[in-house]
Order: structure tokens, then sequence, then C-alpha cells
């Protein structure tokens, strides 16, 4: 377990204020936040690297604040990984495992192990200068695993790696955590959030603004920050089928079935779509929209162009509606009326 | 017809090829070059190899290179083992009146080297805080290797310490935190991570500092005329008897420090291979 309590830092030209949150054994704590917010630097005071001004950190109620860098067992894996090039794959990975004080025997089965498990093995002797950025990423996380931290530290770990070959660290990842292993993830991707986390703490200027799963986060956005990160309102969790002959899935949120394109395997995810695309009207719309409900208006919001419409049809869908049709349309909240959004408008986002 | 894109292209290609600037540095250059390499190959040439094979085989010139290497070699080896630390201090961290110490660093080799063979005389002569305690374990530096020893380090560990101190620089911090947050000790950081990546140029102080060390005159000839090293005894002969007996070893010497580098970096090239 992580305990981060009020640590405040001013470090060259980023400052991080009150920072506190907490990571129970196998969550998987995800810190979202533009580049620039200060994230990398919550990690580094964790592992001891920048010593905090203000504030107090527990691993398994034991204080470490004021312990050195190298007796804190907390991984950090570092954005640009830091490989020791003075060593071979499997140096590296044994590097934490020397301490212990264990025979080379069990170093070199142990090194296997690691390896094997991040499907690493057949580098082991290879010189890292020789390795593509997708190879380095898992020798870094080999590295770290190795010393078995109680939390595992990762900064940024899918940015250097090629779209085709992310997912597949995205599920090494989660087996990683689905195995009990506590990770803190630092990322500026949403989806990568969505899609990993089981918490989400969303960071902007140096705070932490909200904190929740994810669904909470960005179902109820606390700040107009967190709604405009996300920049979507519309986000539902739930399952998605099997493609009907017409490529169209399905998708069940609670009672409500949603019709979308996706490429994903069946199971469960998020579907998210903007309050832009949605469309409302007083009678059932004769259109080439596929989703197409019946509802009550809960909610009306003035925004800066028109108006924000909550309807209520099993789930509260938001749609982002003109003056003149609010006007028109005589929109007022317990109203009845039809909400439309086409299929292609809907994105779906697996959980891994 | 004359066409005007032809004739863009040729000056251009002029341009590309031609350029007054890299022939006048290029022959400026090679004066300077040919102002090192003639001398030496005069010397050479000018001694005939009948005199350098008797001179190769004389006592007094075999003990004073042998002298020469073993020494320079003792030096480099100690104080390297004290300023390796420092340079690693230097390139890490950042403490008042940190450019007056390395000021401090450079200093000898600034000062003309006689001056510096005076001051470490007084400083280790009998009647000093360190001849004193030397002498009372018997122990002397004056007319001794060790004295020997102590004047070519002081005017050629800046070599080393510069070297080893921008060695260490280059590595990134961003390592040696890594390997500390992997459990490691201080200690091992620094010698698993910080001295293997700084070897290169460790060696290449090492190298500076036994060269500057053996080829160094002015200090030793003031703080040990005896037991002689060979830039004495090359100095003694052109006193004594001139120029024509001066050569041989002189380019005895040359040759055999030149021998001696090429083996220190294919060891050092060696080693850092197996490590």
């Amino acid at each position: 377990m992580l305990k981060v309590e009020g640590i405040s830092k001013k470090y060259k030209q980023f400052e991080i204020k009150n920072i506190t949150f907490q990571a129970n054994p196998g969550d998987y704590f995800m810190l979202l936040g533009p580049s620039g917010a200060g994230k990398s630097i919550i990690l580094e005071v964790i592992a001891g690297l920048i010593k905090q001004d203000e504030g107090q950190i527990f691993v398994d109620d034991i204080e470490v604040s004021s312990l050195s860098i190298s007796k804190r067992n907390v991984g950090l894996v570092f954005q640009d990984l830091a490989i020791f090039p003075n060593m071979s794959v499997a140096q590296n990975i044994g590097y934490p495992l020397r301490r212990k004080g264990i025979k080379k025997v069990e170093e070199r089965r142990s090194i296997q192990q690691i390896a094997e498990k991040l499907t690493i093995s057949h580098l082991l002797e290879r010189n890292p200068i020789s390795l593509s950025g997708g190879e380095l990423q898992r020798v870094a996380l080999a590295r770290t695993l190795a010393l078995e931290p109680k939390v595992l530290l990762l900064d940024e770990p899918l940015s250097a790696v090629d779209v085709q070959l992310r997912s597949g660290l995205m599920a090494l990842l989660r087996n990683l955590n689905r195995e009990g292993q506590t990770i803190v993830h630092v990322t500026h991707d949403y989806d990568e959030a969505i899609s990993l986390g089981t918490n989400v703490a969303v960071v902007n200027n140096g705070s932490i603004v909200q904190t929740g799963s994810p669904v909470e986060v960005f179902r109820n956005p606390a700040s107009e920050f967190v709604a405009n990160f996300s920049g979507i309102k519309n986000f539902f969790q739930g399952t998605i089928q099997e493609r009907t002959e017409h490529d169209l899935r399905c998708f069940f949120t609670g009672n409500i079935k949603l019709w979308l394109y996706a490429e994903d395997p069946v199971g469960e995810g998020f579907v998210s779509f903007s309050e832009n695309s949605v469309a409302v009207s007083l009678e059932k719309p004769d259109s080439s929209a596929v989703n197409t409900f019946r509802g009550t208006i809960v909610d009306i919001f003035q925004q800066k162009h028109g108006f924000e419409i909550w309807v209520d049809v099993g789930i509260k869908i938001a749609a982002l509606v003109t003056w003149e049709s609010v006007e028109r349309l005589e929109l007022i909240p317990h109203k009845e009326v039809w909400v439309s959004i086409k299929a292609n408008a809907l994105r779906f986002i697996e959980k891994i | 017809m004359l066409n005007p894109f032809n004739q863009i292209i040729r000056i251009n290609a002029i341009g590309q090829n031609f350029s007054w600037f890299r022939m006048v540095a290029t022959l400026l250059g090679g004066i300077v070059l040919l102002f090192i390499i003639s001398p030496i190959l005069g010397l050479v040439l000018e001694t005939p190899l009948e005199s350098l094979f008797k001179t190769a085989g004389e006592k007094e010139v075999l003990d004073s290179i042998w002298l020469t290497i073993w020494v320079a070699m003792a030096a480099t080896v100690l104080f390297a083992m004290l300023s390796i630390p420092l340079a690693y201090l230097l390139a890490r961290y950042d403490f008042p009146l940190k450019r007056l110490v390395l000021g401090i660093i450079d200093l000898p080799v600034v000062i003309p080297h006689s001056a510096a063979g005076i001051a470490l005389l007084g400083f280790m002569a009998r009647d000093s805080i360190l001849g004193k305690t030397s002498s009372a374990i018997g122990f002397g530096f004056v007319g001794t290797s060790a004295g020997i020893a102590l004047a070519m380090a002081f005017v050629s560990v800046p070599f080393l310490i510069n070297y080893a101190r921008e060695g260490f620089s280059s590595v990134p911090e961003r390592l040696e935190k890594a390997a500390l947050n992997l459990g490691a000790s201080p200690v091992r950081v620094f010698f698993t991570i910080s001295l293997p990546l700084a070897w290169k140029s460790i060696v290449s102080g090492f190298i500076m500092m036994f060269a500057r060390g053996m080829s160094e005159f002015g200090a030793v000839v003031i703080v040990a005329y005896h037991p002689m090293i060979t830039p004495v005894l090359i100095f003694e002969r052109f006193g004594a008897f001139g120029l024509k007996y001066a050569r041989p070893v002189a380019v005895l010497f040359i040759g055999v420090c030149l021998l001696v580098f090429i083996l220190v970096r294919l060891i050092a090239r060696k080693e850092k291979k197996d490590a």
C-alpha cells in the first residue's frame, strides 16, 4: 500500500501542491494530466529522487519520507528507461538481485523467470544498445520487477512504444496488476487511464483535482478542467457484443443498447460520444441515426454556445443544443423528447 | 545555347569543392604538424643505429629508464586512487568555493616546474613537518624515488583529475538514480555504473598523467638529481659530453615512451572488453 499525504515541492519551474492519495494493495492507480502538470515529480518524490518540502509518504504503513532512495522498496520505471548501457540485458535485470546476497544459480533462475514472464528470454545476452523501444521498455520493467517492489511506479510507460506493441504491453501491465502488483502509472493519455486504471487521479497545475474510479471521474467531472481534459460527458461502462451482419456492434449499458462500429473483441469497455453529436427532437426522428431513444429532459445548463441538455432515456445523455432550437422546440425540464446519435459518433474503449 | 541554370550549377560545384578557408587552414595545420614531427624525426635519423645498440646495453641507461617507468606508474596509480573520488565529487556536486578548488587543481600546470620543484623541496625537506615525520620512521623524500614520485605527481595529477571529472560529468545522473532505486548502495552504484561508464576518460587521464610524469624534468631535477631518471640523465649527458652523447639516450627513451603508451592503451581496451 502506498499513502501519500500532503506532498508539496517546488522544483525548477515546476511545483506540486498538497498531493494526497492512497493506492491500496492491488490497485492500478492512474495519475492523469497534461504534460507539465507535475506528474513525474510526484513519482520522483515517492521514489526519493527528489526531497519534498512538505508531506509524508507511507509504504505499507512505514514512513519512508526520510529513508534513502535504495531503502524505500518502490520500483520506478523511468520515462527514458535508464537502462545501463555497460551491461547486458541479463545483467540489467539481475542488478537488483545482487544486493539480496542470493547465489549465482538462483540469480540466473530468477532472471530467466522474469524474462519469460515478459517474453524477453531471447534477448538476455544482447547489448541493450541494439534493442527497440518496446524491447527496452520490457527490459526496464523486468529489471524493476526483479526488485519485487511493494509499489511499481511507471512514468509514461507506453509513450516510447509503437502503436502495434501498445496493446501487448498494456495487457502485460494489467496481468501484473491482476497478480497483485500495486501500480501507480503516470500518463497524459485519457484512453490509457480508462483502459487500465482501477482508480484515477486527475492532476493539473501540480494539484490533484479529482480522484475516483474512471467512471466516477469522467461521468461526473468535478471541475471544468477534468471535463475539458476528457472533453466528453457521455461516458458509459458496459459490454460489447458480437458483430452483426451489417458490421454494427451492440453495446449494453444497463438496459440500454447502443449501436456502434468497433474492432475490439467482445468484452468489457466504455463508450463515449460528444455532446455535439446528439440531436434532440420532439417527434421520433425519421433519420439515418441508428441510436434513437425517447426520454425526459432532466437538466438544462446554459453554455457559452447554446444549452447543454441532459435527457434521461434509461441512461443520462448530454446534448448540446442551440438557442434557437431551445426556443423553437420549447425545451424545458420534464418535457418528453427524442434523442438520436449516429453509430459513427460513438467510440468504444476496451477495458484491458 | 547558353542555359542560365548551367552557370548556377557550375558556380555551386566550384563552391562545394573549393574553399579558400579550408586550403589556408590545411596549410597552416601542415606547418604545425611538420614542426612537431621534423625535430623528432631528425633526432632519430641523426642517431646511428650502432650507438643506439651500445647505449641500450649500458646499465646506467637501462636503470634510469626502468626507474622512470615504475616511479611514474607508482605515482599515477597512487594518485589515481586519491583523485578519482575527488573527480567524482567535482562532477556531481556543487559546493561553496568549487571554482576555487578547480583553480587550485589547475595550478601545477601554470606554474614553472622548476618553481614547483623548489616548493616541493621545502615541503619535504628534513626540517619540514613531512620530512620530520617520515625520517622518524626511517623514510626520506629528498634524493629518493619517493621524492621523484611526488614531484612527478605534483605536475601531472591535474590531467587525471580533469579527464576523470569530464568522464563522470558525461555519465547521466539518471542512471545512478535508477541504480539507487534498484536498491544498490552508493558505493555499488559508483563501482558498477559511474566508474565503468566514465572508464574511457579515466584511462585517457591515467595515460596523460603517466606520460606527463615520465617526461617530467624540471621539478624532479630539483627534488632528486639522484637516483637518476632518464630525462635527468639526458640532461646530464648533454651537459657533460654534448649533443652527440645525449642523442642515443633521448631516442631510446622516446621509443620506450611510445611503446609503453601503446601497451597501456591496449591493456585498458582489453580490460574494458572483459568487464
